[in-house]
C-alpha cells in the first residue's frame, strides 16, 4: 500500500501543489490538508505516514519567515508533531517549512544548538538555481543518494546561523548536515556567492534532526522532478533531479 | 472598541535591533542614501518598532518581545511603557523614527494581535509598526535629517516621521457617520456644474455634468453624494474609456490613406481599430475578447488561458511600493474575475534615469531610483508571496518618465473550458469575499483620470494603499474551488471604484439592492459614499444562489476568508443602495451605464515629431558603439531585478527570463508548461515596447512593437498562428489634438499590424493623462508609450528554443533583411515577408533544426549576436557582405538570428525557401565575437568577456 503523505497547507502556503506532485511521483498517496482541518479534528496527524511542510509565505512572513507557522505548530499541535517525529515518520520542511521547523525548535532538535534562518547576506530575496551535495547518512531523506541535486532557491531569509558556532561540530558529529551548497562542478561552495546563495554557515542548505527522520532545507528539490524544469535543458544538460530525495522519504514511510 | 476591564488603556513601545554589526537591511539603506547624493551619512542602523495598545502585564510584554517580535539569535529587544529612550546613545548619532499613517494597511500589526491571542498573552488590543533609524555622520544637521527622512526613510503619503521618538496613532474610534449629503445641482449654471465636478475631484466635463443634471431634473430631486460619486466613478476615463469610445474628428491624413477619400471622423478607436481587427481575423480559438475582465483563448482540449495587463502609474508615482504592489494584486483579481487560477505574472516598467541629480527633480516628485526600488519591491512582494511566477517583463529609462513612471502588471490564468459563469440571476445574493473596507483608495478611478500636479500626492494620499497578498491567496483558493463546485452565477473583482464598480457592473442587466451597513469595515467612521466607493484591495463580489451559500461559507471558513452578504440581485433594473434601511442611492441602470454622453474630440494627424531629443551621435568605431549599446541602461542586463522575482514557483517554467550556459542570457520570451494540464502544450509570453519610436512616429511605433512582441514569441517557439495580443496605451492628455492625433495613429497601426500577422487583440487598456504639470507651469508629458503583450501556444513545450549559442561549428543565419525595411526617422515599417518568415521559422523549430534563436531589436545584428555569445559563452565568426553601420546596428522588423547544425542546414534552408535568409558564419569555441567584412578585414572584434562586462556593468568574465 502507498504511504499517505500529509501536505500541510497554512494560510500563505504556495508550493503545496509542487510538493504534492513530487511526493506523488515518488510513490506516495498525497493529500493537501489545511491546518484548520487538523485544528477542527477533521483530519488526524497519525493517519499519515509522511509529513511535508511546503514552501510559501505563511502569514506573509510577518515577524520573520516561518515564525507564525511555528507558533501554530507549537501552540496547537505540539503533542501531535512530537509523536509524529518520535515515531520516526519522515518529515520534510522545504523553504518556509524549514524556517517553521527551525523556529518551532524541531530542528536542529533535541538539545542541539539553537539555530535560525535569517536574512540573506545580499539583503534581498533571490531566485536562482543551485547545486546541492547530499552528506548525511543518518538522514533518511539523503541517505544513499549518489548524485547531487540541482534545483532553485527562492527566498529572502535563508541564511543558516547558529547562536554558538562551536555547535557546528556537534551537528557534524551527529551527521545532521544533510545537504550543502556546491559549485556547478560539484566542489564545495566554501561560502562563496552565488554557489552559496545566502551566506549560510558551512554552506548548510539542509539539516536533519539527530534521529534522522526530519529534514529541513531551503532549496526546492520539488521544482526539479521533470527534465524540462532544468534551466539548461535546451543545452541538452540535465540530470541531478530532486526526485530521488522524495523517493527515499516515501520508501522509508512505506517500510514503517 | 469596548474596554476589557475598567482599567485605563496603556500604550507600549517595543524596539527590536539587529545583533550583528553587518545588517543587510541597514547596509541597503546606507547604499541608497549615498546613491541619492546624501553622502554625509556614514553609518546607519535600522531597527524595528512596535507599538501596542491595551493592557499587558510585565510578563506578557516580555513574552511579546522575546517570543514573538524578535529572533533571539539575530536580534535583541527592549520594551516598556511609551517614552522609552535609547539607553546608550552613540556619539554624534541622530535618530529618525517612521510609522505608518493611521488607516494604511498594516498586515503585520493584525498578525501581532492574532499571535498574542495564540500565545495566550492577554490585553493586546491594537498594534502598529514602524522603524527607527540611527544615523551617524559628520555635521548631520536637522535639515539633512529632514531630507533623509523625506527622500529615503519615509514616504509622507503613507508614513509619518519624527526626528527622535515618534508617537503611535491608532485608527480613530469614531462611530460610523451614516451621513449622507445632498448635492443641489438641478439649478446650477455651467460654471457651477464644473465647479462641483472639480470640488469633488470627479473629472467630469460639462456635457457629462449636464447629463447628470438632466437626469435628476427628470427624477425631480437632487442627487445624494453617494449617487454623484457612483456616477463619477462609473463614468470615469478609467472605467469607461471615454477617449477610446469617443467620436473623433480627424484633421489630416491617416498613414497609408489614399489622399482621394480622406476619413474625416471615426466613431470609437476601440471599435474602429482594435476590435475591428479581432473581428476581421475571426480566429476560432479566441474564446473571449474585450468582454470579460481578461481576454481568453483556447489552451488545449480541456483548458483555456486568460491574460490581462493593467497599468498602475499614478499610484506608483506617489507611493511606489504600494502602487506597484496593488497593481499586481489588481490584475491577479482580474484573472480571478474570469474564474481562472493565476499561473504567471508579467511586469513592464518605465522610469526616469537612475542617475538624475536630486536638485533637478521637479517639486513633489520622488527620485527615479527610489521609484524603481519601491516598484520592484512592490512587484516582488505581491508576486512572490501569492506564489505566482513573474516570468516576463522589461525595464526602460527615459527622462520623460521621471515624474510619471509607468507600471504595467500582467497576469495569466488557467481554467477548464467554459467554467466561467457570467449571468447573475434575480434572487442571487450579493456576496463580498475578502478583506475589510477602509478609507483607502478613495476616488482612485477618477484620480487616475486626471493630470498630476505638485499637490496630487498630498490631496490624493488616500488613493494609495498597500496590498495584502496572503488575503488574496485565500481568495484564489476559495474562488477556484467555488467555480469547480458551481457555487456562483457571476464573479467580478473590486478594482477601481470598489463595490460601486463591481456591483454596478454585475447588476447592469438586472439590478441590485444593497445594504451598506452589512459591509465589513476595517475601522468605523466611514460615510456611506466612502463605503460604496472604497477601493480597499483583496475583495471579490460573487452572485450566489441562496442554496449555495452554506457550501461557499464552508470554503471560506476553511481558508480563513471573510464572507459578507450585502444584498440581493433583483429584476428591477435599478441599482438601490441603502444605509441602515434608508435609500442613499437609487439609479436607473440605463442611465448609469448608458447615459454618459459620447465625447467628441479633435485629433490632429501627421504632426511632425522632432527626432529623439538629446540623443548623442553614435560612436563611429563599431567596437565602441557595440559596447555603448550593451551598457546602455535600456539594453543592459536586468538580472538584478529579475532575480528578486520568483520565476520558478508552480514548477511550470520551461524557458526562463534568463537562459544560457551561466543562466544569464536575455531570453526573448518565456515558456510555461502549466501544472496539472495533461498534454505537451505550453504557453508563450512576450512583449514589445519602444518609447524611442513613440517619440518619432506613433504609427510606425505601433507596427514595430506588434512585430517585436510577435517575433519575440516566435523566437522561443510560439506558433505564430496561435498568438493573441493585448494593448496598453499610455499617453498624455487626449484633449490636446496633436496628442490625440498620435493616439489615433498608434491605434491605426495596431489594426494594420494585427491584420498583417493574423494576430487578434483580446484585451486592452488605456491610461491617459500621463502628464505632470510642475509648479513652474511646465508640462511634463511622457513619451507616447504602447505596450504590446503577446500570449501564444507552443504545441510541444519540448520544442522551445533559447537564445544562447549552443555549440561550436554550428552555422549562424540571418533571417529577414534589416536593410530592406523602409525606416523614415529610423522607425521601421513591416516587411511583407514577415508572416511567411515566422511560419517557416516555426516549422523549422518544430523539426528541431533551430538550436538557438534571437531577435534583432535595439542595436540590431551586432547586439543580437553579442547577446547570443554571452548566453552561450561561445564565440561567433561572421562574414558580412555589407558591414556598414546600418547593416551592423540597423533595427529592422521581422529579423532574427538562428543557429543551425551543419547536418540540418539543407533542410533548414529548404524550409525557408524564397524568404530572405543569409548564412553569416559559424559558432566558435574561442569566446570572441569576430565580424569581418568581405571587402576586407576585421570590422568588429570583442572577446565575450568584454561584451559581458559591458552588459552586466561588472568586471568579471
Amino acid at each position: 500500500m502507498k504511504p499517505k503523505a500529509l501536505i500541510l497547507h497554512a494560510t500563505g502556503t504556495n508550493r503545496d501543489l509542487e510538493a504534492a506532485q513530487a511526493l506523488e511521483l515518488a510513490g506516495a498517496e498525497v493529500e493537501i490538508v489545511h491546518l484548520n482541518l487538523l485544528r477542527r479534528g477533521e483530519r488526524r496527524w497519525m493517519d499519515y505516514q509522511l509529513l511535508a511542510l511546503p514552501g510559501g509565505f505563511s502569514y506573509a512572513d510577518a515577524l520573520g519567515a516561518g515564525k507564525l507557522l511555528a507558533l501554530d505548530l507549537t501552540a496547537y499541535f505540539a503533542e501531535q508533531v512530537r509523536l509524529f517525529v518520535e515515531r520516526g515518520r519522515p518529515v520534510i520542511g522545504i523553504c518556509n517549512g524549514f524556517q517553521a521547523l527551525v523556529k518551532a525548535g524541531i530542528l536542529p532538535g533535541d538539545g542541539a544548538a539553537k539555530a535560525t534562518l535569517t536574512f540573506n547576506d545580499a539583503g534581498h530575496f533571490e531566485c536562482r538555481w543551485v547545486r546541492l551535495s547530499p552528506l548525511s547518512q543518518r538522514c533518511i531523506w539523503t541517505r544513499g543518494l549518489e548524485q547531487d541535486i540541482a534545483c532553485p532557491v527562492s527566498h529572502g531569509e535563508g541564511k543558516f546561523v547558529l547562536d554558538d558556532p562551536q555547535a557546528l561540530d556537534d551537528l557534524r558529529q551527529r551527521d545532521q548536515i544533510a545537504l550543502v551548497y556546491a559549485r556547478p562542478d560539484g566542489s564545495p561552495a566554501a561560502g562563496v556567492y552565488p554557489a552559496n546563495p545566502n551566506g549560510s554557515l558551512a554552506d548548510i542548505a539542509g539539516l536533519c534532526n539527530p534521529q534522522g527522520n526530519v529534514l529541513g532545507l531551503m532549496p526546492h528539490p520539488e521544482d526539479h522532478i521533470l527534465p524540462l524544469q532544468h534551466p539548461r535543458w535546451t543545452r541538452r544538460e540535465g540530470g541531478l533531479l530532486g526526485l530521488p530525495l522524495f523517493i527515499n522519504g516515501v520508501r522509508f514511510a512505506g517500510e514503517l | 472598541m469596548p474596554a476589557h476591564n475598567s482599567n485605563k488603556t496603556q500604550f507600549y513601545r517595543l524596539l527590536v535591533r539587529p545583533r550583528q554589526a553587518h545588517d543587510p537591511r541597514s547596509a541597503g539603506y546606507l547604499r541608497d542614501a549615498h546613491a541619492l547624493g546624501l553622502v554625509s551619512v556614514i553609518g546607519l542602523e535600522c531597527q524595528d518598532l512596535y507599538f501596542i495598545q491595551g493592557r499587558v502585564g510585565r510578563a506578557g510584554l516580555r513574552r511579546l518581545a522575546e517570543e514573538l517580535l524578535s529572533d533571539p539569535i539575530t536580534q535583541s529587544a527592549e520594551w516598556g511603557r511609551l517614552l522609552l529612550t535609547d539607553p546608550h546613545p552613540a556619539e554624534a548619532a541622530q535618530v529618525v523614527e517612521v510609522a505608518l499613517r493611521p488607516g494604511v494597511t498594516d498586515p503585520v500589526a493584525a498578525q501581532i494581535v492574532r499571535a498574542a491571542r495564540v500565545l495566550g498573552i492577554q490585553g493586546v488590543e491594537q498594534a502598529c509598526t514602524g522603524q527607527r533609524f540611527i544615523l551617524h555622520g559628520q555635521g548631520l544637521g536637522q535639515a539633512d535629517l529632514h531630507t533623509l527622512a523625506h527622500r529615503l526613510l519615509a514616504n509622507p503619503t503613507i508614513q509619518r516621521y519624527a526626528l527622535g521618538e515618534i508617537q503611535p496613532v491608532f485608527p480613530s474610534q469614531a462611530q460610523a457617520s451614516g451621513q449622507v449629503e445632498r448635492l443641489p445641482l438641478r439649478d446650477l449654471e455651467d460654471a457651477g456644474l464644473l465647479a462641483l465636478s472639480n470640488e469633488r475631484r470627479a473629472a467630469l466635463d460639462l456635457a457629462e455634468m449636464c447629463a447628470i443634471q438632466a437626469y435628476f431634473r427628470t427624477e425631480g430631486r437632487e442627487p445624494t453624494d453617494v449617487e454623484f460619486e457612483a456616477i463619477a466613478q462609473t463614468w470615469s476615463e478609467h472605467c469607461v474609456h471615454k477617449t477610446f469610445r469617443a467620436v473623433i474628428e480627424l484633421d489630416g491624413l491617416l498613414p497609408g490613406a489614399a489622399p482621394g477619400a480622406p476619413v474625416s471622423e471615426i466613431n470609437s478607436l476601440l471599435k474602429t481599430y482594435i476590435r475591428a481587427a479581432t473581428e476581421q481575423i475571426a480566429a476560432p480559438w479566441v474564446r473571449s475578447a474585450f468582454v470579460d475582465n481578461a481576454g481568453i483563448i483556447d489552451f488545449d482540449d480541456a483548458y483555456e488561458i486568460s491574460f490581462k495587463v493593467e497599468t498602475h502609474n499614478h499610484p506608483s508615482a506617489i507611493e511606489p511600493f504600494g502602487g506597484a504592489n496593488t497593481g499586481v494584486g489588481g490584475v491577479i483579481r482580474d484573472v480571478l474575475g474570469v474564474s481562472a487560477r493565476p499561473i504567471a505574472a508579467t511586469d513592464v516598467l518605465c522610469f526616469g534615469p537612475q542617475d538624475q541629480p536630486l536638485d533637478e527633480l521637479p517639486e513633489g516628485v520622488l527620485h527615479p531610483r527610489r521609484i524603481q526600488s519601491g516598484v520592484v519591491a512592490g512587484v516582488q512582494d505581491y508576486g512572490n508571496k501569492i506564489g505566482i511566477p513573474t516570468v516576463n517583463g522589461a525595464i526602460l529609462y527615459d527622462p520623460g518618465y521621471t515624474a510619471n513612471p509607468l507600471v504595467f502588471c500582467g497576469c495569466v490564468g488557467l481554467a477548464p473550458k467554459g467554467s466561467h459563469p457570467r449571468s447573475p440571476q434575480p434572487g442571487d445574493r450579493v456576496i463580498v469575499l475578502g478583506g475589510g473596507t477602509g478609507r483607502d483608495g478613495l476616488r482612485g478611478a477618477t484620480f487616475s483620470s486626471m493630470t498630476m500636479d505638485a499637490q496630487t500626492g498630498e490631496v490624493s494620499g488616500a488613493s494609495v494603499q498597500i496590498g495584502d497578498p496572503i488575503t488574496e491567496k485565500g481568495l484564489v483558493e476559495v474562488v477556484v474551488r467555488a467555480r469547480d463546485q458551481r457555487l456562483y452565477h457571476a464573479v467580478t473583482d473590486c478594482g477601481a471604484g470598489g463595490l460601486s464598480s463591481a456591483v454596478g457592473e454585475m447588476s447592469s442587466q438586472i439590478g441590485a439592492d444593497v445594504e451598506l451597513r452589512r459591509v465589513r469595515l476595517k475601522y468605523p467612521g466611514l460615510a456611506p459614499w466612502e463605503i460604496w466607493l472604497s477601493e480597499a484591495q483583496e475583495r471579490m463580489v460573487l452572485a450566489v444562489p441562496l442554496h449555495s451559500l452554506p457550501a461557499l461559507q464552508g470554503l471560506c471558513d476553511l481558508y480563513d476568508v471573510e464572507l459578507t452578504d450585502i444584498g440581493e440581485f433583483t429584476g428591477s433594473n435599478r441599482l438601490l443602495v441603502r444605509y441602515a434601511g434608508e435609500v442613499v442611492l437609487d439609479l436607473d441602470n440605463e442611465f448609469l451605464h448608458e447615459g454618459i454622453p459620447q465625447r467628441r474630440l479633435c485629433a490632429r494627424l501627421g504632426v511632425p515629431h522632432p527626432a529623439g531629443a538629446g540623443s548623442a551621435p553614435p560612436e563611429a568605431d563599431p567596437n565602441q558603439r557595440l559596447l555603448a549599446i550593451l551598457s546602455h541602461p535600456n539594453q543592459a542586463s536586468k538580472a538584478a531585478v529579475i532575480r528578486v522575482y520568483d520565476h520558478e514557483v508552480q514548477g511550470g517554467t520551461v524557458v526562463r527570463p534568463l537562459v544560457g550556459a551561466q543562466d544569464d542570457g536575455p531570453s526573448d520570451g518565456c515558456v510555461l508548461r502549466p501544472q496539472g494540464t495533461p498534454g505537451p502544450q505550453g504557453v508563450v509570453l512576450s512583449n514589445g515596447i519602444n518609447p524611442e519610436y513613440g517619440k518619432r512616429d506613433a504609427y510606425r511605433m505601433a507596427l514595430s512593437v506588434v512585430d517585436e512582441a510577435v517575433r519575440n514569441a516566435v523566437a522561443v517557439g510560439a506558433d505564430p498562428q496561435r498568438l493573441a495580443l493585448l494593448d496598453n496605451f499610455c499617453w498624455g492628455d487626449p484633449q490636446r489634438p496633436e496628442t490625440l492625433g498620435s493616439l489615433v495613429e498608434a491605434a491605426h497601426g495596431c489594426r494594420e499590424a494585427a491584420l498583417h500577422y493574423g494576430t487578434p487583440f483580446i484585451s486592452g487598456k488605456d491610461s491617459l493623462n500621463n502628464e505632470y504639470r510642475g509648479p513652474d507651469g511646465q508640462r511634463h508629458a511622457i513619451p507616447p508609450t504602447l505596450l504590446i503583450s503577446a500570449i501564444a501556444i507552443i504545441e510541444d513545450a519540448a520544442c522551445a528554443v533559447t537564445m544562447d549559442l549552443k555549440q561550436a561549428g554550428n552555422w549562424l543565419y540571418l533571417l529577414g533583411d534589416p536593410a530592406a525595411v523602409d525606416a523614415p526617422q529610423g522607425v521601421p515599417g513591416l516587411p511583407a515577408y514577415g508572416p511567411a518568415l515566422y511560419r517557416a521559422l516555426h516549422q523549422a523549430m518544430r523539426q528541431g533544426w533551430v538550436r538557438a534563436c534571437h531577435d534583432l531589436s535595439q542595436g540590431g545584428l551586432a547586439a543580437a549576436a553579442a547577446e547570443m555569445c554571452i548566453g552561450g559563452r561561445l564565440g561567433l565568426r561572421l562574414l558580412l557582405e555589407d558591414a556598414s553601420p546600418q547593416a551592423l546596428f540597423g533595427e529592422g522588423n521581422a529579423c532574427l538570428l538562428a543557429e543551425v547544425r551543419p547536418q540540418d542546414a539543407d533542410a533548414f534552408e529548404a524550409c525557408l525557401e524564397n524568404l530572405p535568409l543569409r548564412r553569416l558564419g559559424q559558432v566558435t569555441d574561442e569566446p570572441v565575437l569576430d565580424i569581418l567584412g568581405t571587402a576586407g578585414g576585421a570590422v568588429l572584434r570583442q572577446p565575450v568577456s568584454a561584451l559581458l562586462a559591458a552588459w552586466t556593468g561588472e568586471g568579471s568574465p
